[in-house]
């Protein structure tokens, strides 16, 4: 299988990232999986005029393109003309290129959340005018119409964040060299279920402070950034606290929220990205599959039953009272 | 006698989207143009909202460097707020810095910059055969290495940053997670295998011998480990001679400490000065950016959305005192006062790497001292105010030099964000007086062969300076 890997008004990041792919590394991964990079901006050696005839060749159908990777949202501006991101060497906008190039792809994978939705680069009134591949924010329809489906049936591949974790990017790929990825295997925003049917509140190591609410009140504390640090771990999906980054890591592993990367529109969450926005000191946006009046019951029940090894922890930034567990029996 | 017209692109193994033009004349560059073709706008983001959000926002300009973005961020924020970070947590932040700048050398020098001379064109030259089994771009024995060894080093981000790119572990009071005991001597166990691996691959000798180097010729004379087959390379090509530099450097200082810097900041202009930079301005004469030439402190970034034809490049044109100046690991080298660095101060392609060398080897020296004083009980967070107005500056020194994050704030929301990044110094257009950029002036001179249409030696030059497109226009 050969993927095309187009970097797009992005940072680049997704490609960084997937560099840090291990167990086994990128190459080797590749290589196992009968994976091949037709062309990457960062990795190949051609450049220059050498790649420009590939990309014409590809678009031109004389090489078959089994995956289209795009990293990065599509910049459509000034005034609809794409030219805020010219091919480099081409004389063509990414907007052109991606248009020409999409209908020669057996498989179309947005990788990130710009190319996905938009993402960071469209945040802030988008002044470029960035969209992405089937998506625009949360809008079905990007730069490809919401009724896109490649060949095989699938719309453009979600593979959101911000970055991607490597593992989301080459397990989507290695499905798709095995023939093993349907339309059922994505969920409603064609993000891949294997890590979108999580949530990065599974298994995040604050889970206890969050069941009693003890909650951190500014950065670098213990306790659960839900009530006050603006973390959305409990309805962002990804199965960050599941498999690690870096080797052990994740967001609010390392003391910081959650911001829910992984959704369209994540950029604009219209409060500060650490702060909790609250009307009448109750959160605004609670777990979102739980009826409000439930959660604001159990909440106050379970503060009310804090144990104080929790509560002390919650504001300390390393753990003052430890567990004791029952002394042993006989 | 008539020249011709050549366009580099698309430019690879470079970070981000770069487009050269270059006018040829009797089998030489005349003259160049380089063209950074991609605008997204993240000054232009960042206004009205909360000043806190530069610390989300800012880091994900940059894929490759976005810890520096991170660390100027939070640098803008504490000066505005007057605030001073707790200096554990200043000291966490620049070991979380140094693991991303030395990891942006491993992969400049392995995955970007060397894969060129396993190319076809150096066939029949005597080191070639090695070159292939050592850097063949995706196969070579040297990037399979470095990949796996960048990931593991990466390890220490995921431990203290969460994730790499990308964090939000640095803010203005120190970092997010305090480290133990156990987090540091397992940070301690990684950089033990990063220098095993720099010294057993890339120099093949302890790093103090390489960092002992102080001349030219000792350099030279250094033929152990992947430093010693590109030295051997950029002697037999003449490496130091291709596309040589103005010889003025600026480094903003790299990793602030409450007792220093790691690497002191200054200017380099025949000789040594203290960093000022009362006189810096972003000239727009060939940017596709509209409003007049201004310091950081008052600039704009409005995009001319027709493109006017006299420009060529959304990069702006900073200038220091009317001049341009070079920025990376060299010049961060030479202010620092490093022997060698100043003896190639003025060098060509092969100064620069070399720089990039000596730079990763001192940053891991840097990096164990650092953990070594290390107190696990010391605070790491001493949590800012929020800032309700406030003007503040931010100077990190990322992998490729110089980064400045100029920031106002105003009833709590920026007012004014500016960022000026080492690569819009380095690929700066021309400005009004029509002087061209540091890498334009490098490109002048460099030979170009009949017929060749990706000449090998401008790529040479273009990957020496290791530039990084998406911060250079943000």
């Amino acid at each position: 299988m050969n993927v095309l890997w187009l970097q797009a008004s992005g940072c680049g990041g997704c490609t960084m990232s997937l560099l840090c792919a291990e167990s086994p590394t990128l190459f080797d991964l590749f290589e196992g999986a009968g994976i091949r990079f037709l062309w990457h901006p960062s990795l190949s050696e051609a450049t220059g005029a050498e790649a420009r005839a590939l990309l014409e060749a590809v678009a031109a159908g004389d090489i078959p393109l089994d995956v289209l990777c795009v990293e990065g949202a599509i910049a459509r501006g000034p005034k609809g003309t794409g030219r805020f991101q010219m091919l480099s060497g081409t004389g063509r906008s990414m907007l052109d290129w991606v248009g020409r190039l999409v209908p020669r792809a057996r498989h179309v994978v947005a990788v990130g959340s710009c190319a996905a939705f938009g993402g960071v680069t469209s945040a802030g009134g988008n002044p470029s005018d960035a969209a992405g591949l089937q998506y625009e924010g949360a809008h079905p329809g990007g730069i490809l119409p919401p009724e896109f489906r490649d060949p095989t049936g699938l719309p453009v591949i979600n593979v959101a964040g911000c970055p991607t974790h490597p593992d989301w990017v080459t397990e989507t790929l290695m499905l798709l060299a095995a023939g093993a990825m349907g339309p059922e295997d994505l969920d409603a925003l064609a993000r891949p279920r294997f890590y979108a049917e999580h949530l990065v509140h599974h298994g995040c190591p604050r889970n206890e402070f969050y069941e009693y609410k003890a909650s951190a009140t500014a950065l670098c504390e213990m306790g659960c950034m839900m009530e006050h640090l603006g973390c959305v771990g409990t309805q962002a999906v990804g199965d960050c606290n599941i498999r690690p980054w870096n080797g052990q890591g994740s967001c609010t592993r390392a003391g910081y929220p959650c911001i829910s990367c992984t959704a369209p529109e994540f950029e604009e969450p219209r409060h500060a990205f650490t702060e909790t926005p609250k009307v009448a000191g109750i959160p605004v946006g609670l777990p979102s599959d739980m009826p409000k009046a439930w959660f604001m019951a159990l909440a106050s029940l379970s503060k009310a039953a804090t144990p104080e090894r929790l509560a002390k922890n919650a504001t300390a930034d390393r753990i003052e009272v430890l567990p004791r567990p029952g002394k042993p029996r006989g | 006698m008539t020249g011709t017209r050549l366009i580099v692109g698309p430019f690879n193994r470079v970070e981000g989207d770069l487009e050269v033009h270059l006018d040829i004349a009797e089998g030489r560059v005349r003259s160049a143009r380089v063209n950074a073709p991609l605008y997204r706008g993240f000054e232009r983001m960042l206004t009205g909202r909360p000043a806190s959000d530069a610390l989300t926002i800012t880091p994900r300009i940059c894929g490759i460097c976005s810890i520096s973005q991170s660390a100027a961020a939070a640098r803008a924020l504490a000066d505005a707020g007057g605030h001073e970070p707790a200096p554990a947590g200043a000291a966490m932040a620049a070991l979380i810095h140094a693991i991303e700048n030395v990891s942006d050398h491993l992969v400049h020098f392995n995955l970007f910059f060397m894969p060129d001379f396993a190319r076809p064109a150096y066939a029949g030259r005597s080191w070639h055969a090695r070159a292939i089994a050592r850097f063949t771009a995706e196969q070579g024995a040297a990037p399979r290495a470095a990949i796996a060894m960048r990931a593991e080093l990466m390890h220490v981000l995921g431990l203290m940053a969460g994730k790499w790119p990308h964090t939000l572990a640095i803010q203005p009071g120190g970092v997010t997670r305090a480290p133990g005991p156990r987090d540091k001597v397992r940070i301690a166990a990684s950089l033990a295998a990063f220098r095993r691996y720099l010294e057993a691959e890339l120099f093949g000798a302890p790093l103090e011998d390489f960092v002992a180097l102080g001349t030219r010729e000792g350099l030279m004379g250094w033929d152990r480990g992947d430093a010693g087959l590109f030295l051997e390379i950029a002697a037999d090509l003449d490496l130091d001679a291709l596309g040589r530099g103005s010889g003025r450097y600026l480094s903003f200082g790299a990793y602030p400490l409450a007792e220093g810097h790691g690497f002191a900041p200054g200017i380099w202009k025949d000789g040594l000065l203290p960093l000022d930079l009362g006189g810096l301005c972003e000239d727009l004469s060939h940017a596709w950016m509209l409003g007049g030439a201004a310091h950081p402190s008052e600039g704009q970034t409005l995009p001319d959305e027709d493109m006017r034809a006299e420009a060529y490049s959304w990069c702006k044109a900073p200038r220091l005192d009317g001049l341009g100046y070079e920025t990376g690991a060299l010049a961060r080298q030479v202010m620092a006062g490093h022997p060698l660095a100043v003896a190639l101060a003025g060098g060509g392609v092969m100064t620069r790497v070399a720089g990039r060398l000596l730079d990763l080897a001192r940053t891991q020296i840097f990096m164990e001292d650092l953990l070594r004083w290390l107190d696990p009980a010391a605070e790491f967070m001493r949590p800012a105010p929020k800032i309700r107005e406030g003007e503040g500056v931010g100077l990190v020194e990322a992998a490729r030099g110089a980064l400045g994050h100029w920031l106002r704030v105003e009833n709590g929301r920026i007012a004014s964000y500016q960022i000026v990044a080492p690569t819009t110094w380095n690929f700066s257009p021309r400005d009004a007086s029509g002087t061209p950029g540091p890498l334009e002036a490098a490109l002048e001179g460099v030979p170009v062969a009949e017929g060749k249409t990706t000449p090998l030696a401008v790529q040479h030059v273009v990957r020496s300076f290791d530039p990084c497109m998406v911060c250079t226009v943000h």
